[in-house]
Protein backbone atom coordinates (compact mmCIF):
# COMPACT_ATOMS: atom_id res chain seq x y z
CA UNK A 1 0.00 0.00 0.00
CA UNK A 2 1.25 3.56 -1.21
CA UNK A 3 0.27 5.82 1.73
CA UNK A 4 1.00 9.24 0.97
CA UNK A 5 1.86 11.36 3.57
CA UNK A 6 2.63 14.19 1.01
CA UNK A 7 -1.33 14.55 -0.40
CA UNK A 8 -2.62 14.67 3.30
CA UNK A 9 0.47 17.63 4.06
CA UNK A 10 -0.74 19.39 0.66
CA UNK A 11 -4.73 19.40 1.59
CA UNK A 12 -4.16 20.26 5.04
CA UNK A 13 -5.72 23.54 4.60
CA UNK A 14 -8.84 22.12 3.61
CA UNK A 15 -8.73 19.64 6.29
CA UNK A 16 -8.40 22.74 9.07
CA UNK A 17 -11.26 24.81 7.32
CA UNK A 18 -13.41 21.56 7.61
CA UNK A 19 -12.46 21.19 11.19
CA UNK A 20 -13.17 24.99 11.83
CA UNK A 21 -16.77 24.68 10.53
CA UNK A 22 -17.39 21.18 12.37
CA UNK A 23 -16.33 23.06 15.35
CA UNK A 24 -18.61 26.16 14.70
CA UNK A 25 -21.55 24.16 13.86
CA UNK A 26 -21.36 21.93 17.14
CA UNK A 27 -21.03 24.49 18.73
CA UNK A 28 -23.98 26.54 17.40
CA UNK A 29 -26.22 23.24 17.49
CA UNK A 30 -25.27 22.88 21.40
CA UNK A 31 -25.67 26.26 22.16
CA UNK A 32 -29.48 26.77 20.53
CA UNK A 33 -30.23 23.06 21.41
CA UNK A 34 -30.19 23.58 24.92
CA UNK A 35 -32.01 26.89 24.81
CA UNK A 36 -34.62 24.91 22.89
CA UNK A 37 -34.37 21.65 25.37
CA UNK A 38 -34.78 23.67 28.23
CA UNK A 39 -38.02 25.36 26.92
CA UNK A 40 -39.05 21.84 25.22
CA UNK A 41 -38.07 20.15 28.58
CA UNK A 42 -39.84 22.18 31.21
CA UNK A 43 -43.43 22.22 28.55
CA UNK A 44 -43.41 18.72 28.92
CA UNK A 45 -43.26 19.17 32.53
CA UNK A 46 -46.87 20.59 32.57
CA UNK A 47 -49.32 18.50 34.61
CA UNK A 48 -51.88 19.67 31.93
CA UNK A 49 -51.46 16.66 29.18
CA UNK A 50 -52.92 18.97 26.85
CA UNK A 51 -50.99 21.41 26.96
CA UNK A 52 -47.54 19.06 27.29
CA UNK A 53 -48.40 17.17 24.28
CA UNK A 54 -46.91 19.25 21.83
CA UNK A 55 -43.93 18.98 23.62
CA UNK A 56 -44.09 15.42 23.95
CA UNK A 57 -44.50 15.08 20.57
CA UNK A 58 -41.72 17.40 19.24
CA UNK A 59 -39.64 14.74 21.31
CA UNK A 60 -40.66 11.49 20.05
CA UNK A 61 -40.74 12.74 16.51
CA UNK A 62 -36.93 14.15 17.11
CA UNK A 63 -36.04 11.05 18.93
CA UNK A 64 -38.12 8.26 16.86
CA UNK A 65 -36.60 9.53 13.40
CA UNK A 66 -33.18 8.98 11.67
CA UNK A 67 -30.74 12.37 11.98
CA UNK A 68 -29.89 12.04 8.63
CA UNK A 69 -33.59 11.99 7.17
CA UNK A 70 -34.05 14.87 9.44
CA UNK A 71 -31.27 16.65 8.14
CA UNK A 72 -33.04 15.75 4.49
CA UNK A 73 -36.48 17.70 5.30
CA UNK A 74 -35.17 20.35 6.67
CA UNK A 75 -32.39 20.98 3.97
CA UNK A 76 -34.84 20.81 1.09
CA UNK A 77 -38.02 21.24 2.85
CA UNK A 78 -38.33 23.58 5.75
CA UNK A 79 -35.41 25.71 4.75
CA UNK A 80 -36.36 26.21 1.16
CA UNK A 81 -39.66 27.39 2.11
CA UNK A 82 -38.36 29.22 4.96
CA UNK A 83 -35.61 31.32 2.90
CA UNK A 84 -36.68 30.69 -1.17
CA UNK A 85 -33.51 28.59 -1.50
CA UNK A 86 -31.12 26.35 -0.13
CA UNK A 87 -28.73 26.95 2.53
CA UNK A 88 -26.48 24.23 3.85
CA UNK A 89 -24.86 25.78 6.83
CA UNK A 90 -28.37 26.91 8.05
CA UNK A 91 -30.15 23.99 7.35
CA UNK A 92 -26.76 21.76 9.13
CA UNK A 93 -27.13 24.01 12.60
CA UNK A 94 -31.08 23.98 12.32
CA UNK A 95 -31.26 20.26 12.04
CA UNK A 96 -28.52 19.73 14.29
CA UNK A 97 -30.28 21.94 16.79
CA UNK A 98 -33.51 20.79 16.60
CA UNK A 99 -32.42 17.19 16.98
CA UNK A 100 -30.34 17.36 19.82
CA UNK A 101 -32.83 20.06 21.78
CA UNK A 102 -34.78 16.84 21.62
CA UNK A 103 -32.15 15.01 23.59
CA UNK A 104 -31.29 17.77 25.92
CA UNK A 105 -34.83 18.44 26.82
CA UNK A 106 -35.27 14.92 28.06
CA UNK A 107 -31.96 15.79 30.25
CA UNK A 108 -33.75 18.46 31.48
CA UNK A 109 -36.47 17.06 32.76
CA UNK A 110 -34.66 14.38 34.21
CA UNK A 111 -32.23 16.72 36.38
CA UNK A 112 -34.98 18.47 37.55
CA UNK A 113 -37.25 15.28 38.27
CA UNK A 114 -34.29 13.55 39.90
CA UNK A 115 -34.01 15.84 42.81
CA UNK A 116 -36.12 15.02 46.13
CA UNK A 117 -39.26 16.94 45.69
CA UNK A 118 -38.78 17.67 49.10
CA UNK A 119 -36.19 20.19 47.81
CA UNK A 120 -39.49 22.25 46.07
CA UNK A 121 -41.65 21.80 48.79
CA UNK A 122 -39.08 23.05 51.37
CA UNK A 123 -38.80 26.41 49.51
CA UNK A 124 -42.45 26.54 48.66
CA UNK A 125 -42.67 26.27 52.64
CA UNK A 126 -40.62 29.87 53.00
CA UNK A 127 -42.61 31.93 50.83
CA UNK A 128 -41.05 31.04 47.24
CA UNK A 129 -43.19 31.01 44.74
CA UNK A 130 -42.42 28.55 41.81
CA UNK A 131 -40.03 30.71 39.65
CA UNK A 132 -38.07 31.38 42.75
CA UNK A 133 -37.99 28.07 44.04
CA UNK A 134 -36.95 27.08 40.51
CA UNK A 135 -34.28 29.75 39.88
CA UNK A 136 -32.83 29.48 43.42
CA UNK A 137 -33.39 26.06 44.33
CA UNK A 138 -34.50 23.88 42.25
CA UNK A 139 -32.17 24.40 38.70
CA UNK A 140 -29.11 25.26 40.58
CA UNK A 141 -28.88 21.61 41.63
CA UNK A 142 -30.44 20.17 38.65
CA UNK A 143 -27.75 21.95 36.23
CA UNK A 144 -24.99 20.37 38.13
CA UNK A 145 -26.69 16.61 37.64
CA UNK A 146 -26.98 17.68 33.83
CA UNK A 147 -23.45 18.44 33.30
CA UNK A 148 -21.94 14.75 32.62
CA UNK A 149 -25.77 14.03 30.28
CA UNK A 150 -24.98 17.50 28.91
CA UNK A 151 -21.57 16.85 27.72
CA UNK A 152 -22.00 13.18 26.05
CA UNK A 153 -24.87 15.15 24.24
CA UNK A 154 -22.40 17.54 22.97
CA UNK A 155 -20.06 14.77 21.95
CA UNK A 156 -22.72 12.85 20.15
CA UNK A 157 -23.75 16.01 18.26
CA UNK A 158 -20.12 16.55 17.57
CA UNK A 159 -19.64 13.18 16.15
CA UNK A 160 -23.22 13.85 14.51
CA UNK A 161 -22.45 16.59 12.72
CA UNK A 162 -20.23 14.64 9.88
CA UNK A 163 -24.04 13.74 8.61
CA UNK A 164 -24.45 17.41 7.46
CA UNK A 165 -21.44 16.42 5.05
CA UNK A 166 -24.55 14.86 2.60
CA UNK A 167 -25.95 18.50 2.04
CA UNK A 168 -22.36 19.57 0.92
CA UNK A 169 -21.54 21.71 4.43
CA UNK A 170 -18.02 22.15 3.78
CA UNK A 171 -17.18 20.67 7.20
CA UNK A 172 -14.79 18.36 8.27
CA UNK A 173 -16.33 14.79 6.41
CA UNK A 174 -16.89 16.52 3.56
CA UNK A 175 -13.38 17.77 2.76
CA UNK A 176 -12.86 14.45 3.43
CA UNK A 177 -15.15 12.62 0.64
CA UNK A 178 -13.83 15.67 -1.48
CA UNK A 179 -10.36 14.35 -1.15
CA UNK A 180 -11.51 10.65 -2.09
CA UNK A 181 -13.03 11.74 -5.13
CA UNK A 182 -9.97 13.99 -6.18
CA UNK A 183 -7.24 11.35 -5.87
CA UNK A 184 -8.76 8.29 -5.62
CA UNK A 185 -7.69 8.05 -2.09
CA UNK A 186 -9.50 6.09 0.52
CA UNK A 187 -7.54 5.61 3.46
CA UNK A 188 -5.59 8.91 3.96
CA UNK A 189 -8.58 11.52 3.84
CA UNK A 190 -11.01 9.16 6.11
CA UNK A 191 -7.90 8.09 9.02
CA UNK A 192 -6.91 11.70 8.59
CA UNK A 193 -10.74 13.08 9.28
CA UNK A 194 -11.03 10.06 11.70
CA UNK A 195 -7.89 11.37 13.70
CA UNK A 196 -8.94 15.03 13.93
CA UNK A 197 -12.61 13.97 15.34
CA UNK A 198 -10.54 11.97 18.14
CA UNK A 199 -8.72 14.35 18.96
CA UNK A 200 -11.57 16.68 19.32
CA UNK A 201 -13.65 14.63 21.24
CA UNK A 202 -11.04 13.30 23.40
CA UNK A 203 -10.40 17.17 24.37
CA UNK A 204 -13.89 17.81 25.07
CA UNK A 205 -14.21 15.40 27.30
CA UNK A 206 -11.04 16.06 28.78
CA UNK A 207 -12.73 19.35 29.66
CA UNK A 208 -15.85 18.05 31.00
CA UNK A 209 -14.43 15.79 33.32
CA UNK A 210 -12.33 18.71 34.51
CA UNK A 211 -15.23 21.14 35.08
CA UNK A 212 -16.97 17.95 36.61
CA UNK A 213 -14.55 17.49 39.11
CA UNK A 214 -14.74 21.04 39.93
CA UNK A 215 -18.03 21.22 40.53
CA UNK A 216 -18.37 18.69 42.57
CA UNK A 217 -15.75 20.23 45.09
CA UNK A 218 -17.54 23.06 45.24
CA UNK B 1 -55.77 31.18 65.31
CA UNK B 2 -55.78 28.73 63.18
CA UNK B 3 -59.44 27.42 62.28
CA UNK B 4 -60.17 23.96 60.42
CA UNK B 5 -63.52 23.38 59.33
CA UNK B 6 -64.71 20.57 58.17
CA UNK B 7 -61.48 19.47 56.28
CA UNK B 8 -61.44 16.34 54.10
CA UNK B 9 -58.15 15.51 51.93
CA UNK B 10 -58.87 12.68 49.13
CA UNK B 11 -55.77 11.16 47.03
CA UNK B 12 -57.70 9.67 44.22
CA UNK B 13 -60.09 7.28 46.29
CA UNK B 14 -58.24 7.39 49.31
CA UNK B 15 -59.83 9.52 51.91
CA UNK B 16 -57.07 10.11 54.08
CA UNK B 17 -58.91 13.22 56.58
CA UNK B 18 -62.50 12.35 56.70
CA UNK B 19 -63.80 15.56 58.66
CA UNK B 20 -61.21 17.17 60.55
CA UNK B 21 -62.50 19.88 62.89
CA UNK B 22 -60.19 22.41 65.36
CA UNK B 23 -58.86 25.62 66.85
CA UNK B 24 -55.63 26.62 67.98
CA UNK B 25 -55.34 29.38 69.69
CA UNK B 26 -52.27 31.92 69.72
CA UNK B 27 -49.14 30.72 71.64
CA UNK B 28 -50.40 27.44 71.78
CA UNK B 29 -48.15 24.14 71.77
CA UNK B 30 -50.60 21.36 69.87
CA UNK B 31 -49.18 17.98 69.23
CA UNK B 32 -51.15 15.68 67.18
CA UNK B 33 -50.05 11.85 67.62
CA UNK B 34 -51.55 8.59 66.14
CA UNK B 35 -50.16 5.60 63.68
CA UNK B 36 -48.54 5.86 61.05
CA UNK B 37 -51.43 6.38 57.90
CA UNK B 38 -53.75 7.98 60.16
CA UNK B 39 -53.25 11.35 58.15
CA UNK B 40 -51.40 13.34 60.92
CA UNK B 41 -48.41 14.42 58.35
CA UNK B 42 -51.33 15.00 55.62
CA UNK B 43 -53.28 17.15 58.19
CA UNK B 44 -50.28 19.37 58.89
CA UNK B 45 -49.42 19.64 55.46
CA UNK B 46 -52.90 20.95 54.50
CA UNK B 47 -52.61 24.16 57.11
CA UNK B 48 -49.45 25.47 54.24
CA UNK B 49 -51.54 23.84 51.60
CA UNK B 50 -48.44 21.73 50.67
CA UNK B 51 -51.60 19.55 50.10
CA UNK B 52 -54.68 21.27 47.85
CA UNK B 53 -57.98 20.54 50.12
CA UNK B 54 -60.48 18.04 48.93
CA UNK B 55 -62.82 20.18 50.90
CA UNK B 56 -63.64 22.29 53.93
CA UNK B 57 -61.78 25.49 55.29
CA UNK B 58 -58.40 26.52 57.58
CA UNK B 59 -58.49 29.93 58.31
CA UNK B 60 -55.40 31.28 60.00
CA UNK B 61 -56.00 34.85 61.33
CA UNK B 62 -59.02 34.79 60.03
CA UNK B 63 -58.35 34.33 56.26
CA UNK B 64 -59.30 31.23 54.61
CA UNK B 65 -56.21 30.05 52.69
CA UNK B 66 -58.12 27.25 51.12
CA UNK B 67 -59.79 30.00 49.15
CA UNK B 68 -58.08 30.02 45.69
CA UNK B 69 -57.50 33.56 45.15
CA UNK B 70 -55.61 33.90 48.46
CA UNK B 71 -51.67 34.74 47.84
CA UNK B 72 -50.90 31.20 48.84
CA UNK B 73 -46.69 32.75 49.01
CA UNK B 74 -47.76 35.28 51.29
CA UNK B 75 -49.31 32.65 53.72
CA UNK B 76 -46.26 30.29 53.30
CA UNK B 77 -44.33 32.93 54.65
CA UNK B 78 -46.28 32.86 57.97
CA UNK B 79 -46.30 29.59 58.47
CA UNK B 80 -42.74 27.75 59.21
CA UNK B 81 -42.51 23.90 58.41
CA UNK B 82 -39.77 22.03 59.72
CA UNK B 83 -39.85 18.96 57.27
CA UNK B 84 -38.47 15.13 58.92
CA UNK B 85 -35.35 15.05 56.43
CA UNK B 86 -34.66 18.46 56.88
CA UNK B 87 -34.80 19.38 53.39
CA UNK B 88 -31.91 21.90 53.39
CA UNK B 89 -31.01 23.21 50.38
CA UNK B 90 -27.34 21.33 49.76
CA UNK B 91 -25.70 23.83 47.40
CA UNK B 92 -26.03 26.25 49.81
CA UNK B 93 -23.92 27.03 53.09
CA UNK B 94 -25.74 26.64 56.51
CA UNK B 95 -25.93 30.94 56.22
CA UNK B 96 -27.23 30.89 52.98
CA UNK B 97 -30.16 28.45 53.18
CA UNK B 98 -31.37 31.12 56.50
CA UNK B 99 -31.10 34.20 54.50
CA UNK B 100 -31.94 33.04 51.00
CA UNK B 101 -35.86 33.73 51.53
CA UNK B 102 -35.98 36.52 53.82
CA UNK B 103 -34.21 38.36 50.89
CA UNK B 104 -35.84 37.18 47.83
CA UNK B 105 -39.20 36.78 49.08
CA UNK B 106 -39.54 39.50 51.80
CA UNK B 107 -37.22 41.69 50.26
CA UNK B 108 -34.97 42.45 53.59
CA UNK B 109 -31.34 44.34 52.77
CA UNK B 110 -28.35 41.43 52.71
CA UNK B 111 -26.72 42.92 55.80
CA UNK B 112 -29.76 42.79 57.80
CA UNK B 113 -30.60 39.10 56.97
CA UNK B 114 -27.10 38.13 57.85
CA UNK B 115 -27.02 39.82 61.24
CA UNK B 116 -30.38 37.87 61.80
CA UNK B 117 -29.41 34.31 61.05
CA UNK B 118 -26.40 34.62 63.18
CA UNK B 119 -28.81 35.59 65.65
CA UNK B 120 -31.01 32.48 64.98
CA UNK B 121 -27.73 30.28 64.64
CA UNK B 122 -26.58 31.50 67.94
CA UNK B 123 -30.40 30.25 69.01
CA UNK B 124 -30.26 26.95 68.31
CA UNK B 125 -25.85 26.50 69.08
CA UNK B 126 -24.87 26.57 65.86
CA UNK B 127 -23.07 29.75 64.44
CA UNK B 128 -19.55 28.25 64.01
CA UNK B 129 -21.19 26.38 61.30
CA UNK B 130 -22.54 29.35 59.23
CA UNK B 131 -20.11 28.66 56.54
CA UNK B 132 -20.36 25.10 56.22
CA UNK B 133 -22.42 22.62 54.16
CA UNK B 134 -25.37 21.02 55.39
CA UNK B 135 -23.73 17.83 54.04
CA UNK B 136 -20.80 18.30 56.81
CA UNK B 137 -23.45 18.50 59.85
CA UNK B 138 -25.05 15.42 61.38
CA UNK B 139 -29.06 15.21 61.20
CA UNK B 140 -29.19 16.91 64.34
CA UNK B 141 -27.49 19.97 63.52
CA UNK B 142 -29.57 19.77 60.06
CA UNK B 143 -32.85 20.27 61.66
CA UNK B 144 -31.41 22.78 63.88
CA UNK B 145 -30.41 24.67 61.22
CA UNK B 146 -33.66 23.82 59.22
CA UNK B 147 -35.54 25.19 62.41
CA UNK B 148 -33.34 28.17 61.94
CA UNK B 149 -33.88 28.70 58.14
CA UNK B 150 -37.96 29.06 59.01
CA UNK B 151 -37.85 31.12 61.89
CA UNK B 152 -35.83 33.52 59.65
CA UNK B 153 -39.45 34.62 58.05
CA UNK B 154 -40.54 35.01 61.38
CA UNK B 155 -43.49 32.79 61.33
CA UNK B 156 -46.69 33.47 63.55
CA UNK B 157 -47.17 29.85 63.72
CA UNK B 158 -44.34 26.82 63.07
CA UNK B 159 -45.53 23.49 61.54
CA UNK B 160 -43.22 20.80 62.84
CA UNK B 161 -43.66 16.96 60.62
CA UNK B 162 -42.10 14.20 62.29
CA UNK B 163 -38.64 16.52 63.11
CA UNK B 164 -37.04 13.91 65.07
CA UNK B 165 -37.57 10.38 63.22
CA UNK B 166 -34.87 10.83 60.69
CA UNK B 167 -32.52 11.36 63.39
CA UNK B 168 -30.42 8.52 65.17
CA UNK B 169 -31.17 8.76 69.06
CA UNK B 170 -28.61 10.55 70.89
CA UNK B 171 -29.64 13.73 68.70
CA UNK B 172 -33.46 13.86 69.06
CA UNK B 173 -32.42 15.61 72.33
CA UNK B 174 -30.81 18.43 70.58
CA UNK B 175 -33.39 18.98 68.72
CA UNK B 176 -36.54 18.77 70.68
CA UNK B 177 -34.32 21.45 73.34
CA UNK B 178 -34.62 23.81 70.78
CA UNK B 179 -37.80 23.30 70.42
CA UNK B 180 -38.89 23.61 73.90
CA UNK B 181 -36.87 26.98 73.96
CA UNK B 182 -39.24 28.08 71.07
CA UNK B 183 -42.26 27.13 72.52
CA UNK B 184 -41.27 28.95 76.24
CA UNK B 185 -40.86 31.80 73.87
CA UNK B 186 -44.42 31.91 72.88
CA UNK B 187 -44.50 30.24 69.42
CA UNK B 188 -47.60 28.74 68.19
CA UNK B 189 -46.55 25.55 67.13
CA UNK B 190 -48.31 22.27 65.62
CA UNK B 191 -45.61 19.29 66.08
CA UNK B 192 -46.79 16.02 64.20
CA UNK B 193 -44.26 13.85 66.55
CA UNK B 194 -43.75 9.99 68.12
CA UNK B 195 -41.98 11.64 71.10
CA UNK B 196 -44.60 11.45 73.80
CA UNK B 197 -42.16 12.82 76.47
CA UNK B 198 -41.79 15.53 74.35
CA UNK B 199 -45.71 15.65 74.09
CA UNK B 200 -46.37 15.62 77.79
CA UNK B 201 -43.54 17.85 79.06
CA UNK B 202 -44.65 20.77 76.33
CA UNK B 203 -47.67 19.95 74.72
CA UNK B 204 -50.45 22.35 75.76
CA UNK B 205 -52.70 19.66 73.84
CA UNK B 206 -52.57 16.60 72.34
CA UNK B 207 -54.95 15.42 69.61
CA UNK B 208 -55.01 11.76 68.84
CA UNK B 209 -55.48 10.84 65.56
CA UNK B 210 -56.81 7.30 63.61
CA UNK B 211 -57.85 6.97 60.18
CA UNK B 212 -58.90 10.48 58.70
CA UNK B 213 -60.68 11.70 62.41
CA UNK B 214 -59.26 13.24 65.59
CA UNK B 215 -60.75 10.72 67.84
CA UNK B 216 -59.76 12.37 71.00
CA UNK B 217 -58.57 15.39 72.17
CA UNK B 218 -57.12 16.86 75.45
CA UNK B 219 -54.54 18.15 77.72
CA UNK B 220 -51.64 15.62 77.84
CA UNK B 221 -52.40 14.68 81.25
CA UNK B 222 -55.24 13.88 80.67
CA UNK B 223 -54.93 12.24 77.16
CA UNK B 224 -52.46 9.96 78.62
CA UNK B 225 -53.20 8.97 81.58
CA UNK B 226 -57.16 8.64 81.30
CA UNK B 227 -57.83 7.81 77.66
CA UNK B 228 -61.34 7.89 77.04
CA UNK B 229 -61.67 5.91 74.18
CA UNK B 230 -60.84 2.57 73.10
CA UNK B 231 -58.79 3.39 70.06
CA UNK B 232 -56.63 5.84 72.11
CA UNK B 233 -56.27 3.41 75.33
CA UNK B 234 -54.93 0.75 72.56
CA UNK B 235 -52.54 3.02 70.66
CA UNK B 236 -51.16 4.50 74.27
CA UNK B 237 -50.53 0.56 75.24
CA UNK B 238 -48.81 -0.27 72.12
CA UNK B 239 -46.54 2.61 72.24
CA UNK B 240 -46.18 3.76 75.85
Amino acid sequence: MNFRIDLIIEYMPYFLRGTAYTIGISLLGILFGLILGLFIGLGKMIKNRFLSFPFTAYITFFRGTPLMLQILIIHFGVVRALLGETNGVFAGIMALSLNSAAYVAEIFRAGIQSLDKGQMEAARSLGMNYYQAMRHVILPQAFKRMIPPLGNEFIILLKDSAQISIIAVPELTYWARVFQGRFYKVWEPYLTAALIYLFLTVVLTFLLDRLEKRLKQE
Amino acid sequence: MIRVEHLKKSFGNNEVLKDISVTIDRREVVVVIGPSGSGKSTFLRCLNRLEEVTSGHIYIDNVDITDPKVNINKIRAEVGMVFQHFNLFPHKTVLENIILSPIIVKKVPRKIAIEKAYDLLQKVGLKEKADDYPASLSGGQQQRVAIARALAMEPKVMLFDEPTSALDPEMVGEVLEVMKRLAKEGMTMVVVTHEMGFAREVGDRVLFMDQGFIIEENTPKELFENPQQERTKSFLSRIL
